[in-house]
């Protein structure tokens, strides 16, 4: 899980002496120095560096490339939050694609994101895969029962509910504490890669993409099609994930690395698995117990006469 | 300040004294822009009867169905926004995805505090996903184009709604499944109705490279409520 390409990448921006102070800075910038982030990356229109900054005409290009930081507003303002959702279509579309699309060496934020990191992505996947759970879940009961003849149809509006307090919570409260774990790490150990947590949140929305088609196939009421999806969108979404963070935490002692990473694993599992037992065989399971209890329930007396 | 303003009065007074002693005649014309009034301008409903106020906006309401059921890229649905045609479709389909009984712990159809939330938490937050990604629209009117564009997915829940009380109570699977194939048909086409009316109204508010993503938020807001309605079902 080593990565050269990155390593060697950081490296040359260690080497360049002009850039090596801005840089430093500005891949740390976190969400909660907004201060910090308007005395350092302010832009002016004309493309020259007209503030109190010491940056040369040609250094602020590359620190611009760096921070991708068009503008910054105090957090009260709408323009603030207008920098989250800084986006284009195609930028999307790659950001989706990398998501589900593990290529072994390259870093999905570094190579997607470039710390512009969008809320964009993240919600609406978040709200696609709720409605999708709820929906798919609502459809694969329809059909299971669709046999029975007593059974009238009634549709189930509490899974909206629960799928999206489950799947926004895990895709704000897992960063959350990742962020966390990272930033208290750091103090303990001088890591190559810090993530800031809007970084971080990023990363998690888009990984959670490749269970929309997965949770639209469990529909086929199939439970070896439904297993077989399940492990291909672990594996790949998962990888995405390990390969992003695995920078990270590399310089920690071995020990902490390793259950990080699989305590991040064993997460992104039980929310694959957790959906996929509650809103797609509960019902049925249930119904099957039943049908089995009642079937030795009437067997038994059988028996005894 | 007192001061200032003694040191101030001799330059004006003098720039006075120049202007008065070239003996000037000072006159002229001051053209105030004066409205022209209108005969059926807001002026006059202090003293109308209720009734034609009351009338007047239903007109108003009506006229901005039609441009739903005609979306032809006019401006007038964003023009003048009201919030009075959103509320009242929003209340009608609430009421009708109620259901039969409010109490039946088995009745899973959407509540109607649920349809409510739904409706409007999800146009606030399309409204907000729009001004965030820079459209220049404002947020009631956003709000008003995806209210008013219900419209066909409520027109879509009466269809369905006769559907379901046309259909008898113990009817064969032949006669259901008809029923269903045509309320599929109804919703879907209220759906893509409802999409497309307010992606007319809507997507040229903001930059050309991102209205995909300013339109997929709205298919997916009008997709849960066509899914709602598809799959009500009245509780026996």
């Amino acid at each position: 899980m080593a990565n050269p390409d990155f390593h060697l990448q950081f490296q040359d921006f260690e080497s360049d002496e002009g850039l090596l102070g801005s840089s430093r800075e500005v891949t740390e910038v976190s969400i909660d120095d907004p201060v910090g982030k308007s005395q350092k990356q302010r832009r002016v229109p004309g493309g020259a560096a007209q503030d109190e900054d010491t940056d040369s005409l040609g250094n602020d290009d590359t620190t611009q490339l760096l921070s991708g930081q068009k503008k910054s507003a105090p957090f009260w303002t709408f323009a603030y939050y207008q920098t989250f959702f800084d986006i284009d279509t195609y930028q999307v579309k790659d950001r989706i694609l990398g998501s589900m699309l593990p290529w072994p060496g390259k870093n999905f934020v570094r190579l997607y994101i470039r710390s512009n990191p969008d809320l964009y992505g993240p919600f609406w996947i978040c709200a696609t895969l709720v409605f999708a759970i709820a929906i798919s879940g609502n459809m694969s009961s329809f059909l299971s029962h669709q046999g029975s003849p007593n059974h009238t149809y009634v549709p189930d509006f509490g899974k909206v509910t629960i799928a999206a307090t489950t799947i926004y919570s895990y895709a704000w409260l897992v960063p959350l504490a990742l962020w966390g774990f990272l930033t208290w790490r750091n103090n303990k150990v001088m890591n190559a890669v810090s993530y800031s947590f809007l970084e971080i949140v990023c990363v998690y929305g888009y990984s959670l993409f490749i269970y929309i088609p997965a949770v639209v196939l469990w529909i086929i009421p199939s439970e070896g099609l439904r297993w077989c999806s399940i492990m291909v969108a672990l594996c790949l979404s998962g990888s995405v994930l390990v390969m992003t963070f695995w920078p990270a935490i590399r310089d920690d002692q071995p020990r902490i690395a390793i259950a990080m990473i699989l305590s991040l694993m064993a997460l992104h599992t039980l929310l694959a698995v957790g959906c996929k037992v509650y809103f797609f065989s509960s019902g049925s399971s249930i119904n099957h117990v039943v049908t089995q209890t009642e079937v030795i329930e009437t067997a038994d007396p059988t028996r005894a006469h | 300040m007192a001061e200032v303003d003694e040191s101030n009065k001799p330059l004006f007074a003098g720039l006075s004294d120049v202007s008065i002693s070239e003996d000037i005649p000072v006159e002229g014309e001051i053209s105030v822009p004066v409205n022209s009034q209108n005969p059926d301008d807001e002026f006059s409903t202090l003293d109308e009867p209720v009734k034609d106020t009351i009338l007047r906006d239903l007109r108003a309401v009506g006229k901005k169905f039609v441009h739903v059921m005609y979306p032809k890229k006019s401006s007038a649905l964003l023009r003048d926004w009201d919030l009075w045609g959103p509320l009242l479709l929003c209340v009608t389909l609430a009421l009708m995805l109620q259901g039969g009984s409010a109490d039946s712990k088995d009745d899973g159809n959407p509540q109607f505090a649920e349809v409510f939330v739904i409706i409007w938490f999800g146009s606030i937050v399309i409204t907000l996903n729009s001004k965030l990604l820079g459209g220049t629209i404002s947020f009631f009117q956003s709000l008003c184009v995806l209210g008013y564009c219900i419209l066909p997915l409520t027109v879509a829940m009466l269809l369905c709604r006769l559907l379901l009380m046309m259909t008898p109570e113990k009817a064969n699977n032949a006669f259901e499944l008809i029923g269903f194939i045509l309320r599929v048909v109804v919703v879907t086409a209220s759906f893509s109705w409802s999409t497309y009316a307010s992606t007319a109204f809507l997507a040229d508010s903001q930059p050309a490279n991102r209205k995909a993503l300013v339109v997929y938020p709205i298919f997916l807001f009008y997709f849960v409520i066509g899914w709602m309605i598809l799959t009500f079902a009245t509780s026996s």
